[in-house]
């Protein structure tokens, strides 16, 4: 049985995840892969669409956050997958060098009915960079599996 | 880009096809998402998945790269025939994101878009906002995957 399970989640717990480094390479590497927008591509193509200079795509940054998310607790867990994302809102851009923190709040948690064997834990994380602005709120369940599966009844 | 004042509420485009490799599923999940049911098929294969699985973020991200291909054709055409393009601004978020079906080793993804709300920006002057439905569907006819996304899009210059 893996270390977390779902009943170690409390509805307004609040964690902080992190910190991870965001560098140039990556988010180029990332937007030759995904988003090949000339902001997301070098620092001219951020500067003529004035934003200063290279920014991050935003699917890039939800993909950091998914790593830390598995290296902050998922991969100690017992981790079924998600069914989706609620809303994500970003923010502020994300640029090389800035170090990336989450802080992840539990808003909900509630067993599944069709699987009794796992609930869902919505968490929001909300993803700071160095200097204390958020830079992108991203709400959504998870689906974690439960130490003592019991029958539902109703 | 078409100019704000061009897109119709309804119009859906189909941007393009992807089918997943077992290879590109592992490269994403190691450096994003490495649960085991996205790295390692025996795992997966053990798993409620029943095999590998790609990460839900490496499925959405390749809508994104399927509509950026499709929008970077169609504005070369556009300044083929000396039409003006429009820029597309930053995206604000999205919403609604459902990961319905699992993609597998295999699956070809169809990605589309189709066009749900138009408003004129408040806050920056000559642009709008489009809200777009997104959808992936498989090679079965499933949905996959479907999200809602806000964009600016530049209005058409006056004059």
């Amino acid at each position: 049985m893996p270390a977390i399970t779902f009943e170690d989640f409390t509805t307004g717990s609040v964690t902080e995840i992190g910190p991870r480094l965001v560098t140039a390479d990556e988010i180029v590497a990332f937007a030759a892969a995904f988003d090949p927008q000339p902001m997301h591509l070098g620092d001219e193509g951020g500067r003529a669409a004035g934003l200063g200079g290279l920014i991050a795509s935003g699917w890039h940054t939800c993909a950091i956050l998914m790593r830390m998310i598995v290296d902050g607790f998922v991969r100690d867990a017992a981790s079924m997958g998600s069914p989706g994302v609620e809303e994500v809102r970003w923010l502020k851009p994300v640029r090389p060098g800035d170090h990336l923190t989450a802080r992840r709040t539990v808003l909900e948690t509630r067993v599944s009915r069709s699987r009794p064997e796992m609930g869902l834990v919505t968490f929001l994380f909300e993803v700071r960079n160095q200097s204390g602005d958020v830079v992108m709120e991203l709400t959504s369940p998870l689906m974690i599996g439960r130490r003592t599966p019991l029958e539902i009844s109703d | 880009m078409q100019f704000f004042e061009d897109i119709e509420v309804g119009t859906r485009t189909v941007l393009g096809r992807h089918t997943f490799t077992a290879d590109e599923i592992k490269t994403f999940a190691r450096e994003f998402d490495p649960q085991p049911f996205h790295l390692d098929e025996a795992a997966a294969a053990r798993s409620l998945f029943g095999g590998l699985i790609a990460s839900g973020w490496h499925s959405v991200a390749m809508w994104m790269r399927l509509n950026i291909d499709h929008q970077q054709r169609a504005d070369a055409a556009r300044r083929a025939r000396d039409e003006p393009v429009a820029e597309l601004g930053l995206s604000p978020g999205f919403r609604e994101l459902k990961w319905l079906k699992p993609v597998h080793v295999g699956d070809t993804i169809t990605y589309a878009t189709e066009v749900v709300a138009t408003r004129v920006s408040n806050s920056r002057p000559g642009w709008g906002l489009i809200t777009i439905r997104n959808t992936g569907t498989n090679q079965k006819g499933e949905l996959a995957l479907s999200f809602v996304s806000t964009a600016f899009l530049q209005r058409r210059p006056a004059g």
